[in-house]
């Protein structure tokens, strides 16, 4: 276990975020912090028992196929930082991963 | 490298298939499903993914996903669930996509297709539920994302239900690639759950294909083929890469992992020079959404409420009708194809091969000619039936039948009444007839001596005299008759 540089480089890109130099050290400590748990719980004996997906004992929580209004052009492009012709308008797309 | 001969070579295709479900709402909102229509006039804080809002299933949409795993003959998950794809593209406002990952609706199905070269089974590895993305403008230079300024976003169609189905590498060629999909479509169409108009991307097709020398173990380089925009498209992208692979490996070239564009005006594919990476989804159970179980029950009774499955129909044609194969094939292709069929065939009674000759080789003229399908016909099943029943009882010829049935196509009038006001009736009155033919032995008497000297191949020439005096109005084969009698040695 434990958690490098690298590997805190590679989280903070994959999310987006960029983190200066103290930002990183300090990520690192605290990601290794959390693994840490994990760790302990992976050293336990769970064969056999089913992983808890959700804490509530719900299942199948649907609703009927029917259509309720939407939201007017305008208002769904008001929180938009741009828009150009009833479109939202975004940066140019760098294609990476 | 040594350069393998052509038949050892071997190919690989597996199939991604994308099919947008016909709900009335969307996946998680209530938010309605259209194609078109004004940019993000059909969207709410879910589909926005605005902070606070939460998804609920469509209940119909997962009835839809497991009626498409069951006519693929998969094994329905008792417990199933949605997961987080996680990715930043603009096409999706929350960054994320639901879809399902380790535990999908449908699993280890198969379909058999009856192939020019036998039937093939192919696996189908799993049918899984997940949501549309919206559909990105690229702005500035050619249109294409790479040089463009900036993108705008319509997130019109963004959490629209959408399947997805994925084949096992069992298609061998692209002929197969293309029966495969033709196939899928007249299912889900058959389902009703799904337009499936391959032009407006309610059903999309990505496929994987790879060539190797025969007896190697490993697959080839596989190479994603996208943008394939019809049925015809498949078959012929396949078909172009499968010869640009072998061509490829017969001269010793090494083929390269990746994505490659078909270009539909070529005929080509080309490549589409991204840089591949081993894309990080981190996926992980949806927090938002509780598993779905599917009781024993339920599948049962969807099984049990199935409609009429392609594969099916053509077998009960096949002993209602008597059908050859390939008159069935056209027919089944398409649910209103089918239904009109049946519906004439039931409205005529007699041989049903006459009616799917009428369909075949005059109907689909003219709604070629027309730029129309048979939904949009003026023609009603039942009108057909009636037009060879004209035929059948003598009142018209085969070939004025014909003219009726354009004059139909563009009017939607019933035959009969085409008949009456073109005066297309065949003049089958004995008593004009005979006279008719009485006048044409009179203006030759040549022929006519040949049909008594037992030539009578010429009776062919006096029957059309007397159609030429009558102006086609009569009917041939009382004209043929009243010669043989009049002319018997
Ligand atoms: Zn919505």
């Amino acid at each position: 276990m434990g958690i490098d540089r690298a590997a805190v480089d590679h989280v903070a890109r994959l999310a987006r975020l960029a983190l200066d130099d103290d930002e990183r050290d300090r990520m690192r400590a605290e990601l290794d912090d959390i693994l840490g748990h994990a760790g302990r719980i992976q050293a336990l004996d769970l064969d056999g028992v089913e992983p808890t997906l959700h804490p509530l004992p719900l299942v199948n929580a649907s609703r009927p196929d029917e259509i309720t209004p939407s939201l007017s052009q305008s208002d769904a492009l008001r929180s938009a930082p741009e828009a150009e012709d009833g479109r939202f308008r975004v940066p140019r797309i760098i294609e990476d991963a | 490298m040594s350069v393998a001969p052509p038949h050892t070579l071997e190919t690989t295709i597996g199939l991604e298939i994308h099919v947008e479900l016909a709900t009335a709402s969307k996946m998680f909102c209530g938010c309605k499903v259209a194609f078109g229509g004004e940019p993000n006039t059909r969207t709410c804080p879910v589909c926005l993914g605005l902070p606070g809002s939460l998804p609920v299933v469509n209940e119909r949409a997962i009835e839809y996903t497991t009626r498409i795993g069951v006519a693929f003959n998969c094994s329905i998950a008792k417990r199933s669930l949605f997961a987080r794809k996680n990715y930043f593209y603009p096409d999706m406002p929350k960054n994320y996509q639901i879809t399902q990952y380790e535990l999908p609706l449908a699993t280890q199905g198969h379909l058999t297709l009856d192939g020019e070269s036998g039937a093939v089974s192919v696996g189908v590895t799993r049918v899984h539920l997940e949501e549309d993305t919206g559909g990105s403008l690229h702005v500035g230079g050619s249109g294409r994302i790479a040089d463009s300024e900036y993108s705008l976003e319509d997130y019109n169609r963004a959490g629209t239900p959408l399947v997805e189905i994925v084949t096992e590498p069992d298609l061998h060629t692209a002929e197969q690639a293309r029966l495969f999909v033709a196939e899928l479509r007249a299912i889900v169409e058959a389902l009703g759950v799904s337009d499936v108009r391959m032009e407006e991307g309610s059903l999309r097709v990505d496929a994987n294909i790879s060539v190797r020398r025969a007896g190697e173990v490993e697959h080839g380089a596989k190479v994603e083929v996208k943008n394939m925009n019809s049925i015809r498209s498949v078959g012929r992208a396949l078909e172009h890469e499968e010869e640009r692979q072998r061509k490829a490996l017969e001269a010793g070239e090494t083929l390269v992992q990746e994505t490659r564009h078909f270009d539909e005006k070529t005929g080509t594919t080309s490549s589409l020079r991204t840089k591949e990476y081993a894309f990080d989804y981190r996926y992980f159970p949806e927090p938002d959404l509780v598993p779905f179980e599917a009781a024993d029950e339920w599948v049962e009774a969807l099984r049990a409420s199935q409609p009429e499955l392609p594969a099916e129909r053509r077998v009960r044609w096949k002993q209602t009708y008597g059908l050859p194969p390939g008159d069935v094939a056209v027919l089944a292709s398409s649910k209103a194809t089918a239904a009109w069929f049946e519906a004439a065939a039931l409205a005529y009674g007699g041989d049903a091969k006459k009616i799917v000759n009428w369909i075949i080789a005059d109907l689909f003229g003219l709604l070629n000619e027309a730029g129309i399908d048979l939904t949009e016909c003026k023609i009603a099943p039942a009108q057909l039936a009636g037009l060879v029943g004209l035929v059948d009882d003598g009142a018209i010829s085969g070939k004025q039948a014909k003219e009726v049935l354009g004059h139909m196509f563009k009017t939607g009038d019933d035959a009969a009444e085409v008949v009456q006001d073109k005066g297309l009736e065949q003049e089958s009155d004995t008593a004009v007839l005979d006279a008719v033919v009485e006048e044409v032995i009179a203006e030759n008497p040549e022929a006519a001596d040949k049909v008594r000297a037992g030539q009578l191949n010429t009776i062919g020439f006096l029957v059309g005299r007397v159609m030429r005096k009558t102006g086609g109005s009569a009917n041939p084969k009382l004209v043929t008759e009243l010669l043989r009698t009049k002319l018997a040695g």
